[in-house]
């Protein structure tokens, strides 16, 4: 039995749901087929279960130690990452002329997850190079991406985001790092980074930090932040791991969950000088790291999906062999006990989990495909339309997995009861990895301001096209006969409008944004109960044989919908009447009546 | 020296089998299929002995529906040259297995046939001693060590408290047993290669041999639930329970 991914549930979403087999005919994709893709998946899982899974619990009980200036970790990650790296994982989402296999994106993601859901400490590493090779992609010079990128596309050195200060994170106008033009054009960089993920280590023979910085005289904010290549070794003449660039670890942080990905305060040009590359233009740092964030965000909710999918398969087999107590009305105690699976309240807690992380991944992987269809547009004006909806779901697919799939961790462990809370069952460790997905990545405040604040009430994002793709739903599934879940996803749509119109006419852009992130919460639940009306109407246009394993599957996916609608999607609609209402409660909210007084 | 490796498509080791509703055998619908684990074992063993300059080429042949494509695929991913599919939607046993595979050494000529010691579906554990008969060749099987020197396969045997070395002349049968390797996993790059490697199609039609199965399945049902174990209180009263069941 399998504790870390749902194969049959992945195959639905990704063919029977989001159509890959269309999308894999498109000329991009078209050296892919099923059966590759899935011979991946194969050997990805097989990697997973051999090579990340078994020391997980290990690892997050021996988490990275500082010894003599140098970073200390158990020798399994090590071993795993160079199992990731031969088996070309690294590469894999990048296009074939720089080596890559050209995957699309939805497949990415998903193999991705299926490392996070065996041991994310480890994937970590790998993803953060990932995404750091994508930038210097993006932006590098051909030069640059030479030097860089094929040592990091061959996982043999990895790569870092810094952006965050100990003074800035969710404020990076208030960066401090300074970069000081040199005669040569390079630059020398001095000042401290906080919260480096995979920031300092002996995993890899070099690390390539993705720095933002201000030059000397830079305008004020973020129009004054540009955007630097800075590997932890210099490169020497023949291009490998040269003399130290005195970036200097500082220290470790010691925290809750995702122990075993090392996170670091670094120092620049403290002993030394660290030298810097220009990636990009000057001043466009933070144009250039939001160019990836769609891609990086919805891989954060990604990520959630998947500790939460791990708590469940684990709570499902729990349910299935913990024998306790009798079903209610049954008074004879010498009768035997049931399992616990035989309570309504504990398949009530399944049910939420399953509702959760089956929602969320149709959530991240609808906009992962969006990434690819982006990509395969055949006009500018469809390739416009991806673009709009992707920039709308973004905040809702980091941030809905980050609430209702910890929600799920949570029931996890109270399915596992008192043995849920201890460290011998992996759950725990689950909803402490998970926390994480809330805050880094920009925290829930302010994806709620980006969604209510930046996108819906200045315009930036037009609700039209997500508009369309949900009536195209509805219609399908009105003719599958879910009529009730069809009314009330039009109520539940009405009234977030209505609650924008209100937001948009509301000068006072403080008192219109109070409830920002009560509002992105109520919309998520909006978009994955569309999802999951998606999902019951694919159910119920199977004809799977009667009393099969498949009939099973699909009959579960029309009753988590009906959950969804009934005890999710119900909440929304005092949510959206109470943005709608401009309430100021909070707003009104003296900061001294907090506290002891 | 070619190799030979036969390949089966079976039910996953990971996947919790369920039996069909009308005891006809086992529910495949949506099951995920994988190459069984002992063959996965020959495959590497086969591309070690490429990779060491031994082998010249490895031919991997399986005997099933078209999705055992998917298989061979897998075996070329891992570094196999090219494959045979025996296309046959009914069900073949291992005596019908070996005539076929007879059949295909006839036309490959190779040196070397390693099969896996048995597949875990049925786990007969009996092709390769069939094909070795019906070739008359030597055979080594539950093999923990193969060296191929010299025109002779010294094959290292897991046997009933410890090993034996036996030395075959070639060419030969050998059956793998689970420590012999461990099989590695194909990189992804590996993977879209093996879609241009070539994979012969045949009928069972073309090989002219009777495949009739000898037995029939007359039901398949789950294992017996265990009962609940209880604990007796000394010794005279566990050889008391154990007489009245019947069991001393
Ligand atoms: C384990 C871990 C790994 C990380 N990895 C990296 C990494 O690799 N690279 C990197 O650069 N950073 C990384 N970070 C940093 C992370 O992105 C920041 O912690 C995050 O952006 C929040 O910044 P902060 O911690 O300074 O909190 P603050 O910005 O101080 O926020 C504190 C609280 O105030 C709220 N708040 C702040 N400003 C506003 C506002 N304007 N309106 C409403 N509410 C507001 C926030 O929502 C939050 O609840 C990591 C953090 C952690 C914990």
């Amino acid at each position: 039995m399998s504790e870390f991914v749902d194969r049959r549930n992945l195959d639905f979403v990704l063919f029977e749901m989001l159509d890959l087999d269309t999308l894999l005919t498109t000329p991009r994709y078209e050296e892919h087929d099923r059966e590759s893709i899935t011979a991946m998946l194969d050997v990805v899982e097989g990697i997973a279960e051999t090579n990340f899974l078994p020391f997980a619990a290990k690892l997050d009980a021996n988490e990275p130690k500082f010894v003599d200036g140098k970073v200390e970790i158990i020798p399994e990650v090590g071993e795993a990452l160079s199992v990731l790296g031969e088996a070309g994982l690294f590469a894999a989402g990048f296009d074939e002329a720089i080596g890559g296999l050209q995957l699309p994106w939805v497949v990415t993601t998903n193999i991705n997850g299926i490392f996070t859901a065996a041991n994310l400490s480890v994937a970590n590493y790998a993803f953060l190079t990932v995404g750091a090779a994508n930038m210097l992609n993006a932006f590098g010079t051909d030069e640059q991406k030479d030097a860089y990128l094929p040592n990091m596309l061959a996982g043999k050195w990895f790569g870092t985001m810094c952006l965050s200060e100990p003074q800035a994170g969710s404020s990076l106008a208030d960066i401090k790092t300074k970069a000081v033009r040199k005669d040569d054009g390079t630059f020398s960089l001095s000042g401290s980074k906080m919260w480096i993920s995979g920031g300092d280590h002996e995993l890899s023979d070099n690390i390539i930090h993705m720095v933002l910085a201000r030059i000397e005289g830079a305008p004020v904010g973020t129009r004054g932040i540009s955007l630097f290549i800075v590997p932890r070794y210099r490169l020497n003449e023949a291009g490998e791991r040269g003399e130290w660039n005195h970036i200097a670890l500082a220290g470790l942080n010691h925290k809750m969950g995702q122990r075993g990905t090392t996170n670091c305060l670094l120092n620049f040009g403290e002993s030394g000088e660290t030298v810097g590359y220009l990636l990009g233009e000057e001043n466009k740092g933070l144009a250039c790291m939001f160019h990836m964030m769609n891609e990086a965000r919805v891989g954060v909710g990604q990520a959630s999906v998947m500790s939460a999918l791990a708590g469940y398969l684990h709570a499902v087999d729990y349910a299935r062999e913990r024998p306790q107590g009798r079903p209610a009305g049954v008074k004879d105690q010498s009768t035997p006990q049931v399992s616990i699976i035989e309570h309504t309240d504990v398949r009530r807690m399944l049910m939420a989990q399953k509702a959760a992380v089956e929602g969320g991944l149709s959530l991240t992987s609808y906009c992962s495909l969006l990434v690819d269809k982006q990509k395969t547009a055949e006009t500018a004006e469809e390739r416009a339309e991806y673009d709009d909806l992707l920039g709308l779901l973004t905040p809702v697919a980091k941030s809905w997995p980050s609430e209702h799939c910890l929600e799920a961790n949570k029931w996890a462990i109270q399915i596992l009861g008192g043995y849920g809370y201890t460290r011998d069952y992996p759950v725990e460790r689950h909803y402490r990895d998970n926390r994480l997905n809330h805050i880094h990545e920009g925290t829930f405040g302010i994806q709620g301001r980006d969604l209510l604040g930046r996108k819906l009430r200045a315009g930036v994002s037009a609700l039209t096209p997500l508009r369309n793709q949900i009536s195209s739903t509805i219609e399908t599934a009105r003719a599958q006969g879910l009529n009730a879940e069809c009314d009330q996803l039009e109520k539940a749509l009405a009234s977030a409008e209505k609650a924008i119109e209100v937001v948009r006419s509301c000068e006072e852009e403080n008192l219109s944004l109070a409830n920002a992130t009560l509002f992105l919460d109520a919309f998520g639940t909006v978009v994955v109960a569309w999802l999951w009306l998606w999902q019951a109407s694919v159910a119920k246009q199977a004809s799977p044989e009667a009393g099969s394993s498949e009939e099973t599957f699909y009959k579960s996916k029309i009753a988590a919908a009906q959950y969804f609608f009934r005890y999710e999607l119900s909440k929304v609609f005092n949510t959206f009447e109470l943005v709608a209402s401009l309430d100021d409660t909070c707003e009104l909210a003296s900061a001294d009546f907090f506290g002891v007084s | 020296m070619k190799v030979l490796v036969p390949v089966k498509r079976v039910i996953d080791y990971n996947v919790k089998a369920r039996v069909k509703p009308d005891q006809s055998g086992v529910d495949l619908a949506n099951v995920k299929m994988s190459m069984n684990p002992f063959d996965e074992i020959s495959v590497e063993e086969a591309v070690r002995l490429k990779e060491a300059g031994t082998a010249t080429e490895v031919v991997v042949v399986s005997i099933g529906p078209q999705q055992c494509q998917e298989t061979l695929r897998t075996a070329l991913a891992m570094g196999a040259d090219r494959g045979i599919l025996i296309k046959t939607d009914d069900k073949v046993e291992p005596l019908a297995v070996a005539k076929l595979l007879k059949a295909v050494v006839a036309e490959e000529s190779p040196e070397l046939v390693i099969l896996g010691k048995q597949a875990i579906d049925d786990d007969s554990n009996q092709t390769g001693q069939m094909l070795a008969a019906l070739l008359d060749w030597p055979q080594g099987t539950f093999a923990n060590e193969v060296k191929v020197d010299g025109g002779k396969a010294n094959v290292t045997r897991e046997i009933d408290g410890g090993l034996q070395t036996v030395a075959l002349d070639l060419p030969a049968i050998v059956t793998t047993d689970l420590r012999l390797n461990e099989p590695r996993y194909a990189s992804l790059p590996n993977i879209m290669k093996a879609k241009k490697k070539p994979i012969d199609m045949k009928e069972i039609g073309d090989y002219g041999v009777d495949v009739a199965p000898r037995l029939t399945t007359v039901k398949v049902t789950e294992p017996p639930v265990r009962e609940a174990g209880e604990i007796v209180e000394d010794v005279p009263t566990l050889v008391s329970k154990l007489k009245a069941k019947g069991a001393l």
